[in-house]
């Protein structure tokens, strides 16, 4: 197999906070290959737009990256100036808001936002004058266009108000991809949005990749949408990845313990009538945790093997879980 | 029977004109009948104080020594062509008001426009950047916020010595630290919002943010506290002139006017009085009028 697209080692970020040293993501391995759409799942706080903010190095103060390799396309991003950061992001990895209806500068009208990034990064416009300008316009238009926007012209003249959710969630998506990144980080891109509105900004994103031949990651807590879109899917808990594999093994047979709960919390028509039944218990604090099995206080299995710190294991091939109870111990 | 009308729901919506949330707002300016009232006396002034050649009746600085303290024309001993008197030295008061009014509002307009371009930039630049720039910038603030301003522009005048940009710098030396905290306050607020973030993801640099995505979105506080600002501006380089430190003579300035008649208010009231009406016009119509501005500009007082 080709190297991973995005290759990230042992990453441990932290924000120091008056309560002392929260540590958000610790020691997470991730790769994304190319043309793959890799799942991120996890409740709220389990470390999963931490871990991407990273990768932008969009990390703020009191927060920073402690320690980890981040490989893009083997460049170590860790490595980069400020200024060669901004040069990649928007132009080899863009990311999209988890809001969309406040992710748009409200006093800009929808063609600026979009002629900005084309202003920033693509170097094959003409240098200045009107002829880069019309250039900057019949590429904003061809963006409204490819995430289904009609009458795109008259459009860009409009202001982020005049639109619905669902299509500032797409014209968000329209400026992710102006220059045609590598890499595609949607975070929550459809928490914002209803129903019928969330399948359709799914979908254009599933057909612009195989289009474009993109890699994207789709951070949600929604395992529904993780099993119709993704390949692979990695499965975060109190900063920590504890479950990973392809899409339809992981939900067929999950390993963890935690996965397993995740699944069984989903209402399915099958069960209608029962009680849905959630995961007892909260996220632990992840300030000065124990070395011990994050999930030890919810698991239903635990013993007193897990109180020592459990590392990932191999559960078959592209698989690997961080439980005591399942898979073999990775040499 | 022609056919049924078609399904309301069917037919495409033309395509709106844009209308941005500015646009909204001055509408709701332009439906405030007071303080329309007072943008149209303050356009009034500017008016007069552009078309000052062509609309004083006299020479502002003309002495006539016959005229010394003539009355206005509505008393015994005035005459219509000098309609609001002449004072000591017998110049016409109408057009050395209208002449003041030149000084009056170029002061004001220069002032606080030297003064809210550095207030933005320290202002986006102390709340965006953060860090020991917040920290110099905030205490430079924090020291001149200290001084009374009066006697700030006293020292300043006297260091440097009357005329008219001496004025102009030393109102805007201090006048810079309100846009400034304005706009810092703002800028608090706007860098941690969504797509101020969404900038940065796509790779935008500071300049950019500051100028291009927070700046456009903090522009109504700003615009609203300058126009208040305005009238306070223009009574301080009343005060100075008053005080002997503003424009020098015979250069006509509202200020300077009251102060000459102060000797004489008794006997000849109209030398001091007219041109304080005048400043108590042009403030009260700046003040309304952007009062109205901030009631159509600040979300807070819309329903």
């Amino acid at each position: 197999m080709s190297a991973p697209l995005l290759d990230v080692r042992g990453l441990r970020t932290v924000f120091e906070t008056r309560a002392g040293t929260v540590c958000a993501v610790d020691g997470v391995d991730v790769s994304v290959h190319r043309g793959e759409c890799l799942g991120i799942v996890g409740e709220s706080g389990s470390g999963k737009s931490v871990t991407f903010a990273s990768v932008m190095g969009l990390v703020k103060s009191p927060g920073r990256i402690e320690a980890g390799t981040i490989l893009l396309d083997g460049c170590d991003l860790r490595g980069l100036t400020p200024k060669q950061m901004r040069a990649v992001r928007g132009k080899d990895i863009a990311m999209t808001m988890q809001d969309a209806l406040t992710a748009l500068n409200p006093a800009l009208t929808v063609g600026e936002q979009i002629a900005e990034v084309f202003d920033a990064h693509d170097y094959t416009l003409p240098r200045r004058g009107s002829a880069r300008a019309r250039a900057i316009r019949d590429k904003s238009a061809e963006m409204l266009g490819l995430v289904g926007i009609p009458s795109a012209e008259s459009r860009l003249r409009q202001y982020p108000h005049e639109f619905s959710g669902g299509m500032r969630q797409r014209i968000m998506i329209a400026i992710a991809l102006a220059c045609r990144p590598k890499l595609l980080i949607a975070d929550e891109p459809t928490t914002a949005l209803d129903v019928t509105i969330q399948a359709q900004v799914l979908e254009l994103i599933t057909e612009i990749r195989a289009r474009l031949g993109m890699s994207v990651v789709l951070i949600t807590h929604d395992l529904g949408v993780v099993a119709e879109h993704c390949d692979r899917v990695m499965v975060m808990y109190a900063g920590q990845v504890i479950e990973e594999g392809p899409t339809a093994e992981v939900i067929a047979q999950p390993q963890h313990p935690y996965t397993r709960g995740l699944l069984a919390s989903i209402p399915r028509p099958a069960l209608r009538g029962q009680p849905i039944r959630p995961i007892e218990g909260q996220v632990p604090d992840l300030i000065g945790l124990p070395p011990q099995c994050r999930f030890y206080s919810r698991c239903p299995l635990h013993r007193d093997a897990c109180l020592a710190p459990v590392a990932m294991r191999s559960a078959g091939p592209n698989r690997r879980v961080r439980c005591i109870l399942s898979g073999e111990p990775v040499e | 029977m022609s056919a049924p009308p078609a399904p309301a729901l069917l037919v495409p919506e033309a395509p709106q004109k844009a209308e941005s949330i500015f646009h909204r707002n001055l509408a709701t300016f332009a439906a405030n009948r007071l303080a329309m009232a007072s943008a149209v006396v303050v356009v009034l002034f500017v008016l007069m104080a552009v078309l000052a050649p062509f609309v004083a009746p006299h020479d502002p600085n003309e002495t006539d020594l016959f005229r010394r303290m003539q009355p206005p024309a509505w008393l015994p001993g005035g005459e219509w062509s000098y309609a609001l008197g002449c004072d000591a030295l017998g110049r016409d008061i109408l057009s050395r008001i209208i002449y003041g009014a030149r000084i009056s509002i170029f002061i004001g307009t220069a002032v606080i426009l030297v003064a809210t371009s550095i207030g933005i930039l320290a202002g986006l630049a102390s709340g965006y950047l953060r860090g020991w720039v917040d920290v110099v910038i905030s205490r430079i603030v924090d020291i001149l916020l200290g001084f009374p301003y009066l006697i700030f522009a006293i020292g300043l005048m006297a260091m440097m010595g009357p005329g008219l940009w001496n004025i102009i710098l030393a109102l805007a030396y201090k006048e810079w630290v309100i846009p400034c905290r304005v706009v810092r306050g703002e800028t608090l607020v706007t860098r941690e919002l969504e797509y101020v973030e969404a900038a940065r993801a796509l790779g935008a640099s500071r300049w950019h943010i500051m100028l291009r995505e927070i700046l456009p979105n903090i522009l109504s506080p700003v615009i609203v506290v300058s126009t208040i600002r305005m009238a306070h501006v223009i009574i301080l380089e009343a005060s100075l002139s008053f005080l002997g430190l503003g424009v020098q003579p015979p250069t006509a300035s509202w200020g300077s006017m009251v102060a000459d008649g102060r000797a004489f208010i008794l006997e000849a009231w109209w030398v001091s009085t007219f041109p304080g009406l005048a400043i108590l016009l042009l403030v009260l119509a700046i003040n309304v009028a952007s009062q109205g501005l901030r009631d159509a500009f600040d979300p807070r007082f819309q329903e």
